[in-house]
């Protein structure tokens, strides 16, 4: 494995050696400046933790009130899962899913998988086909859209505020700090690491 | 320009995109080969397969979508008998008249200006590739970095339309129905993001390796 010392650049395929970022920097490729590796002190304990908050958070997000909207005495209360139910019964089921996989599910896979590495990693264990379960984490970082989602609340709350009473319940509040548990789980997640772990586990 | 040492491909080592484990390419590399990472099993390519006529493939189409996504109404507000559909323009011009202007700015930017942009961006990182562009590099592959951070943002009008949707619920008084345009509109965001997914950018510094001709 000493081969290891070495990689490609992934955005130029430059061949360098890996270099250990700083402390709280980051390594970058000479020649096109792509960020390489990060550094990320204790990666295993927080990302775990960051991820079971996160899971916490999402089920809050997901189990109360979202939004209610007032107008003229009338009320409607809505949830996260709302908006996608809303869309399919107007036969918008493409958008639907869309919304659907970018705000819900891609997010909850990745707080699963997450803990499904991290947990045996903690003792000692290699987790079952964590190769397979690494990639999908990687190949599902794109499609996970929450803080765009939050834009489009605010978005919402500022374009029906002169016609109606927007009530944030306190599902909004735990998608809000799911992004940035979420967001810092992600960047706490250290594959290189979890290939070394792997190594001595196995 | 500066002597950089060949690059992983040229000393026949191929990287995993999935681990960015190094393996060693075999002697006689043919693209009909699949090889897959030792490590976590991915399929190992020099470059992603079919890099170029992909993107093209998924640019072209998602022009092709922009056209309804921004002709057709992507919602309608029916309110005590009227309707009125809003198109993505219309959407804007509503917020500017009622002085709303940072958001009216916003949703512009996200939902016409983000998606041309990255569109044309793409078209001009394929066309400086096909013809063995040796301008720029660095520049050049900073400006696919963008196309690929910025393009989820124009999914906001799409959570828009679903959030008002969803609140809107209020019997004759008001109610909120999503239109076609706004799944041409998805369509154009899901497509440009495999759109950048597919280009490898490494092919931008390929040109460079090659010999004067
Ligand atoms: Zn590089
Ligand atoms: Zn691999």
């Amino acid at each position: 494995m000493t081969e290891q010392t070495f990689i490609a650049c992934h955005e130029c395929d430059l061949l360098q050696h890996l270099k250990s970022p700083p402390p709280g920097g980051s390594a970058r490729c000479p020649r096109c400046g792509a960020v390489l590796h990060r550094s990320k002190r204790d990666s295993l304990n927080r990302t775990l933790a960051l991820s079971l908050a996160g899971l916490i958070l999402f089920a809050v997000a997901n189990a109360f009130p979202f939004l209610a909207f007032e107008m003229q005495g009338q009320v409607t209360q809505t949830r996260l899962f709302t908006g996608v139910s809303d869309l399919y019964q107007q036969g918008m089921w493409g958008l639907a899913a869309l919304v659907l996989l970018t705000t819900i599910i891609v997010p909850a896979v990745q707080l699963t998988l997450m803990l499904y590495i991290l947990v045996p990693l903690k003792f000692g264990r290699a987790p079952q086909h964590l190769a397979g379960v690494l990639r999908l984490l990687h190949n599902l970082t794109p499609w996970g859209m929450m803080e765009v989602f939050m834009l489009g609340i605010l978005v919402s709350v500022v374009k029906l505020a002169g016609m109606a009473t927007i009530v944030p319940g306190l599902a909004l509040w735990a998608f809000g700090l799911l992004i940035f548990v979420l967001a810092a789980a992600a960047a706490a997640l250290d594959p290189h690491l979890i290939w070394e772990k792997v190594r001595y586990a196995s | 320009m500066k002597p950089w040492p060949p690059s992983a491909a040229r000393q026949s080592l191929i990287s995993c995109l999935s681990c960015e484990l190094l393996s060693k390419a075999p002697a006689n590399l043919d693209d009909h080969l699949r090889m897959r990472c030792p490590r976590c099993g991915a399929t190992l390519h020099a470059r992603k397969p079919n890099s170029l006529a992909r993107t093209w493939a998924l640019v072209i189409a998602a022009f092709i979508f922009y056209i309804p996504a921004n002709v057709l109404p992507i919602m309608t507000v029916t309110s005590l008998g009227k309707t009125q559909s809003d198109t993505i323009m219309s959407g804007v011009a509503y917020l500017l008249l009622h002085g709303m202007w940072p958001l009216a700015l916003l949703i512009f930017f996200a939902s016409v200006v983000v998606p041309l942009l990255k569109l044309v961006i793409l078209v001009y990182l394929l066309i400086s590739v096909q013809l063995r562009s040796r301008w720029r590099p660095r520049d050049r592959t900073r400006l696919y970095r963008i196309t690929e951070a910025v393009g989820r943002w124009s999914m906001v009008d799409i959570y828009v339309v679903t959030i008002l949707v969803a609140l809107v619920h209020l019997g004759n008084l008001a109610t909120i129905r999503a239109e076609v345009g706004a799944v041409f509109f998805g369509a154009v965001v899901v497509i440009t993001i495999f759109a950048a997914l597919t280009f490898d950018p490494r092919l931008i510094w390929d040109r460079l390796e090659q010999p004067h001709e």
